[in-house]
């Protein structure tokens, strides 16, 4: 017993050391912060207002822009690590909570999804694990029953509906299991046996929502030729971003609670069947009016029929406007359209049948009485209708059910308006007021891409469900959220759009080393003045908020894959503002073969092509005597940058995947 | 959680549930009301009368089944909540959707 208090007093002790170590080195990062958003201002500001060079605006406004974009990049960076602190560990995990743990697949290898399901189901805490295969493939079933695991795939509904990629899959899942929580995990993360033991103790907060843990691969060497680790995001930024309540979901890896999400999922069905109605029934009520304005009385019949839809259309309006329900609305409209609709029908006939018996035909008779109902019905709905508006009316009608007919299944926990469901899904929990916890502890090892192909179509798709969100939910205006949660989620939309600035900075000093043109109006000195400082706190935040881990290859990354957030930015806009399709691919988890793709890295060659060819026309002016030499010394330095971090992709293109290293040495 | 099935007069089925309608429940009821649905009865009254609690997964399973009944040209419709199960309604702005009626013979009584 007393050893056991010991220890604990020794533990405590410890962990108090280790929290005002991190309280003073959080301490050192507010005033690195503070000094990079002063100086930054100060440099920024200056190149606004006073050394512009209106002669060469075309690239000096260009440029003062992607400056600015580049200091509010570092200010919402500054702001996240501002709060970034190390939780302490989780409370301990009750006993008897319920958990399913999903292990999604589309189209990887049998063997890989059963390495993590069978991971998966040496979790110690009790769980049922599932396999959700959107390949539908039989072989998988057949491994799932002989591993005893569950096996769910889509159903009849999602026939010829949305699809709704990795969201449709989670909501499809989640109708037809109960556990109280739900650890996601992609096929190629497998879990350590303690994973739900180590996080479930968060939840014992009832407003925790989610809790994530970091995304660390298995097959990536130390020099990580791709780019694959993400230590400054799991790490300092996702800390950061859990100090303002606003840690991200990263479709991963993550646990969530069940309750949460289909809360989600019930606000926003009703929602969106109110909005569906009153959309309905205010373009019913326009059709009607100019319907009945055009009318000139020939036809008795159709006006009668027109005026009793407009009664009904009005009258649900008006009974809606009163508050009451929707779903007895929409029901009682429909039978009085479809009464309309058969009443009109059954006159006509009638009346044809008249005519018919005038003229002496025999089978007349046979309509005179009831017409067959499957005639009055098809006369009613379809095109043998003369009565475009009316049959408008009915068809706009018709659409408005409650059940949200053009999905697969009306509650969709998972939002489904991005190709990243866990940021869209994350930003409305935290809407709601659900909190979410970053687990700073790796539970789950995957497998990152091992060709450059695969991992830039990886990185354009999550560019894409950034943009597609920032498009389509703006976080600067969802209610609910608070103005750091608003920031947290646009500082991440916000770095996405760093390929137009870094164009802009291939472009400048290209220009400058090639024909002489400065953007920026002002000596050498002062120039240096202004911005060595700022460059410098700068990248002394980077490095006191990394806290020593390796952020170089990220950096560089995000220089040298430019054409691929433009394209993302692009295919976004295309997708949300044009309906266009994204054109989006699964992220394949094994290697593509090939030689080295040029095509993938055209834009990349290129720019290098001009900076060096540029750089030697510097040189050469230089001698010749023609050219500033401190202005073109700067713009020399700042070409070599560029040119370092599109050099990334040189070890990118030879890489031959994981484990092929060590043989090409012996 | 119970499960029982009367049928009115008039062709209406009511399944009547007793306990919690929960997420550990949910997939059950939902399965019950579409077997309802293809066994022919669209117009299907959920009698809440013996359920104590409610969830969001409860919820939901009510909310699918109001989407077969509907499909199959019927309704769905809820009688005789509790105190709890009318919180969680009014507090889901579901009542704007789902309309609690007093009894199960009341709820198709005016179509």
């Amino acid at each position: 017993m007393a050893g056991t208090i010991v220890r604990t007093r020794a533990a405590v002790r410890l962990e108090r050391r280790h929290r005002e170590r991190d309280e003073r080195r959080l301490l050192l990062v507010r005033v690195v912060a503070v000094l990079t958003v002063v100086l930054g201002l100060n440099y920024i500001g200056w190149r606004w207002l006073f050394s512009l060079n209106w002669d060469a605006a075309w690239i000096a406004i260009p440029l003062v822009v992607a400056e600015t974009y580049s200091l509010i990049d570092v200010t919402l960076f500054a702001l996240t690590v501002w709060r970034a602190r190390r939780r302490t560990q989780a409370p301990v995990a009750p006993a008897g909570l319920t958990v399913d743990v999903f292990v999604t697949t589309y189209d990887e290898p049998v063997e890989l999804v059963l390495d993590t399901v069978e991971a998966a189901k040496r979790i110690t805490y009790p769980h049922l694990t599932w396999i959700l295969d959107d390949g539908d493939r039989p072989e998988l079933r057949r491994a799932a029953e002989r591993a005893g695991v569950g096996y769910v795939t889509r159903g009849q509904d999602w026939h010829d509906r949305p699809r709704h990629a990795k969201a449709g899959n989670l909501n499809n899942a989640m109708m037809s299991t109960e556990g109280e929580f739900i650890l996601i995990l992609d096929a190629d993360q497998v879990p350590e046996p303690e994973i739900l033991d180590r996080t479930l103790g968060w939840f014992t907060d009832p407003r925790v929502a989610l809790v994530q843990t970091p995304q660390e691969f298995r097959n990536v060497p130390a020099r990580d030729p791709l780019g694959s680790d993400a230590p400054l995001f799991y790490g300092p930024i996702q800390q950061g971003k859990d100090g303002w309540n606003a840690a991200f979901f990263c479709g991963s890896n993550a646990i969530l609670r069940r309750e949460a999400l289909m809360h989600l999922a019930i606000a926003r069905y009703v929602a969106q069947v109110e909005r569906n109605v009153h959309r309905a029934l205010k373009q019913a009520h326009r059709v009607l009016t100019r319907a009945l304005a055009r009318d000139n009385g020939d036809d008795p019949l159709l006006d009668a029929a027109l005026a009793a839809l407009e009664h009904a259309v009005r009258e649900t309006r008006r009974a809606l406007a009163q508050g009451e329900p929707v779903g007895l609305c929409t029901f009682r409209l429909q039978r009085a359209v479809e009464e309309i609709a058969e009443e009109m029908v059954s006159v006509q006939l009638r009346e044809l049948a008249a005519d018919l018996a005038d003229l002496g035909e025999v089978e007349a008779a046979q309509f005179a009485g009831s017409p067959p109902s499957e005639t009055l019905h098809q006369l009613a709905t379809g095109e043998a209708s003369p009565l475009a508006a009316f049959a408008k009316v009915q068809a706009l009608i018709r659409s408005i059910d409650v059940d949200l007919g053009g999905e697969a299944q009306p509650l969709m926990p998972l939002a489904t308006i991005s190709v990243t469901e866990d940021m869209a899904t994350a930003m409305r929990l935290h809407a709601a007021g659900w909190k979410s916890v970053y687990h700073h502890e790796t539970l789950a090892w995957g497998l990152a891409p091992e060709d450059l192909r695969t991992m830039m179509r990886q990185r354009l798709r999550w560019a894409q469900g950034t943009v597609q969100v920032m498009l389509r939910e703006n976080p600067l205006v969802q209610r609910g959220l608070t103005l750091a949660q608003r920031l947290m989620y646009t500082a991440t939309m916000w770095s996405y759009l760093s390929g137009f600035a870094t164009v802009v900075y291939f472009l400048a000093p290209a220009l400058f080393l090639t024909v002489g043109i400065l953007p920026v109006d002002a000596g050498a000195v002062e120039f240096l003045l202004r911005f060595l400082p700022f460059l410098a706190v700068n990248r002394l935040l980077f490095l006191v908020a990394s806290r020593g881990i390796p952020t170089r290859r990220g950096r560089q990354y995000s220089v040298a894959l430019f054409p691929v957030w433009i394209r993302a930015t692009r295919t976004a806009i295309g997708n949300v503002v044009f309906k266009r399709p994204l054109d989006f691919v699964v992220t394949p988890k094994t290697r593509q073969l090939g030689g080295v793709p040029w095509r993938l890295i055209f834009w990349q060659c290129a720019a290098a092509a001009v900076l060096l060819l540029a750089s030697v026309v510097g040189v050469v002016r230089i001698l010749l005597g023609v050219a500033e030499p401190v202005g073109t010394l700067v713009n020399l330095v700042w070409v070599g940058v560029d040119l370092a971090a599109l050099a990334v992709l040189v070890p990118a293109i030879r890489y031959r995947g994981f484990g092929t290293e060590k043989g090409a040495i012996s | 959680m119970n499960q029982n099935v009367r049928h009115l007069d008039d062709g209406v089925a009511v399944l009547s549930l007793g306990g919690k309608l929960n997420m550990v429940s949910a997939p059950a009821v939902r399965e019950s009301i579409a077997g309802l649905v293809a066994g022919g009865s669209s117009r299907v009254v959920v009698n809440l009368e013996g359920v104590e609690f409610l969830d969001s997964s409860g919820l939901g399973a009510l909310i699918s089944g109001l989407k077969s009944t509907r499909q199959a040209g019927g309704d769905l419709r809820i009688a005789a909540p509790g105190e709890q199960v009318r919180l969680v309604l009014r507090l889901t702005n579901m009542e704007r959707v789902l309309v609690p009626f007093e009894t199960a013979e009341e709820a198709f009584a005016r179509a």
